[in-house]
């Protein structure tokens, strides 16, 4: 019985090798006219691995398609596991670009330095950070950062939206928000709390920005914030909060030409590649970046929901490649 | 007087049945119901979006470009070391924690701590196989290292499982072999394990599903979210189909949570055969004995 047994199985396990490395030819053979098809016009090879904030990955991932596109003998990988966890790979040298929604921090340079290698910082477009209230809500459609704070800093009293102002209704805010571990939530408590990463705790957080907007657009009396692309993408269900810098200036909506031009404050903020320096020397290396920073790579920052930086900006990140 | 009151405590009792039953029945429902709203949402949205080019085309920008090629084949790959490596090591210490092993501390501890591994959470086996597989052993950010990592998730199961199947044969039918004169690894080889197979694939099959659908363990571990070559060897970078579709789950646009459903689908289908072979060889052997 439990020969039979042992003879079908391995007759299963060589069905199996047989089938993997069939899998194997066929994908080497699939290849090979490929490569020979790319020697004429470019002769770049090699591969570039990125990882970092999953804020910048979708810019980095639509880039690193279309580059792949023009050099198919380059091989680009895109991960998105945190703007620190691709900081620890760049410092291992496990990668050769980390993605970041913020700045390198100082031990981050220290650790880096430790190892012989340094980051160049490359700005790559602006994401406005949005404050987004339900489409039902009418009385909240301006907010100066004061209201801002007094709702969301350390120890907030606020309970109801009357407590922000009188004359608002008096029914309890749903507060909803990234998780303390993101880039936009650092950015936003530094911007408007005064200091990065303090905030009040009771509100609902998610690492998964989709559950914000679904949390948001269910309730009339909800408000949250998350990028600008999360919000372009839905309009239908919610609405944007007007910023006011104080009580006396303009109120302004985050659009694509506020952003750029910088009126929308102070929720406007640049996403970064670092390149580490000893890949800059890399020919691969540079026809990708000065990829990212052609109009071509802005059009495609701008087509997955991010803001195209002033074009001085580029040429000045193209200026630190050898 | 006296048989009012055995009639009453009568239908006190047959009430009390009454409501377990209905509690017991609704709680069934209630997975049920679940799990086919979960479904019939994601047929809804993914059906659609399901066709060879999906199958076929890498990840994309553009929704109606994206597929799960090479998630697919990073599965195939990594399942390709998991499935074996995991087996073989896992019913062999559950052979000898079961047959050979002395009732002694040393093999309590050991007991114990299998028992206490399975329950501890993926994210920590990511970090362990990150620090030794991909840094120490040097693997890089492999396949090999991937699948290592998922082999370590899912032995303690594979070891609980198949000792119970072995726990289950009665000692009758180890003594009869013995009193034939076999010694105890032709027992185990004869008897013990055909008896206990059904019960060992049974659990290895539904730990292998599990390695399929895990994601957070192969984050840390390095399975990149957007790759577009298929590994050529164990050495190569690799993407896996729960995480392509968290990073689809996570974009912006409504487009790409439709993808991700298609994603879902696949991913169910590939399950649902995995499953469905260990029923059928469960049945196989079950009647065979």
């Amino acid at each position: 019985m439990f020969n039979s047994w042992l003879r079908k199985g391995s007759i299963i396990l060589t069905a199996f090798i047989l089938l993997f490395s069939l899998a194997a030819c066929g994908t080497e053979s699939e290849e090979q006219p490929a490569n020979q098809g790319s020697n004429e016009g470019n002769e770049l090879s090699g591969e570039i691995n990125i990882d970092g904030s999953s804020t910048v990955f979708p810019v980095s991932q639509a880039v690193a398609e279309e580059f792949m596109a023009i050099h198919d003998d380059v091989m680009v990988t895109v991960n998105l596991s945190g703007s620190s966890n691709g900081f620890k790979a760049l410092i291992a040298g496990e990668i050769q670009i980390a993605d970041a929604s913020r700045q390198i921090k100082d031990k981050e340079v220290d650790a880096l330095k430790a190892e012989g290698q340094e980051a160049v910082e490359m700005p790559v477009a602006f994401d406005g950070i949005t404050v987004v209230i339900n489409p039902e809500n009418d009385w909240a459609t301006e907010m100066t950062v004061d209201e801002l704070k007094k709702i969301w800093e350390v120890g907030s009293t606020v309970e109801n939206w009357s407590d922000v102002n009188p004359e608002w209704p008096n029914e309890p805010i749903k507060l909803y928000g990234p998780g303390t571990a993101s880039g936009t939530f650092e950015y936003f408590t530094g911007a408007i709390n005064g200091t990065k990463n303090e905030s009040r705790e009771d509100y609902t957080p998610s690492e998964d920005d989709n559950v914000l907007v679904t949390g948001v657009s269910g309730d009339k009396y909800a408000m949250g914030y998350f990028g600008f692309s999360y919000y372009v993408e839905n309009q239908d269900k919610l609405n944007a909060v007007s910023i006011k810098v104080d009580e006396s200036a303009a109120a302004v909506a985050p659009t694509v030409e506020t952003i750029k031009d910088g009126t929308y404050k102070p929720l406007s903020r640049p996403i970064y590649i670092y390149p580490v320096k000893s890949a800059l020397e890399k020919k691969e290396i540079q026809e990708f970046l000065k990829y990212y920073m052609s109009e071509e790579g802005q059009a495609l920052a701008e087509e997955v929901g991010y803001v195209a930086l002033p074009a001085e900006m580029y040429a000045e990140n193209l200026s630190l490649l050898p | 007087m006296m048989q009012l009151d055995a009639e009453k405590q009568m239908r006190r009792r047959k009430r009390k049945n009454t409501i377990f039953h209905i509690l017991f029945l609704s709680s069934t429902l209630f997975g049920i119901v679940a799990l086919a709203l979960l479904l019939i949402q994601i047929l809804v949205d993914g059906l659609g979006w399901l066709n060879w080019d999906f199958l076929t085309n890498n990840a994309s920008r553009k929704a109606e470009k994206s597929g799960i090629k090479a998630a697919i084949f990073g599965t195939l790959w990594m399942m390709s070391i998991t499935a074996p490596l995991s087996f073989i090591i896992g019913v062999s210490t559950a052979i000898y924690l079961e047959e050979y092993a002395k009732n002694n501390w040393f093999n309590r501890f050991i007991q114990t701590n299998i028992a206490n591994l399975a329950g501890v959470p993926s994210i920590v086996y990511g970090l362990l196989g990150l620090t030794i597989f991909v840094r120490v052993f040097g693997f890089g950010k492999s396949v090999l290292a991937g699948s290592l990592t998922m082999t370590l998730l899912i032995l303690p199961i594979i070891i609980v499982a198949s000792q119970e199947a072995i726990k289950a044969i009665p000692g009758s039918q180890r003594n009869a072999s013995f009193a034939l004169g076999a010694n105890r690894w032709q027992t185990i080889l004869r008897v013990v394990l055909p008896s206990a197979l059904p019960g060992i694939l049974t659990g290895s099959i539904l730990s292998f599903s599990r390695a399929v659908g895990e994601t957070a363990p192969l984050i840390v571990v390095g399975a990149v979210a957007y790759i577009t070559t298929l590994p050529n060897s164990v050495f190569d970078k690799f993407t896996v189909m729960p995480i392509q579709i968290y990073t689809w789950a996570n974009l912006p646009q409504e487009e790409f949570h439709n993808v991700a459903s298609a994603g879902i689908i696949v991913l169910l289908l590939m399950l649902l055969t995995m499953n469905a072979v260990a029923i059928f060889l469960r049945n196989k052997y079950q009647k065979k004995n």
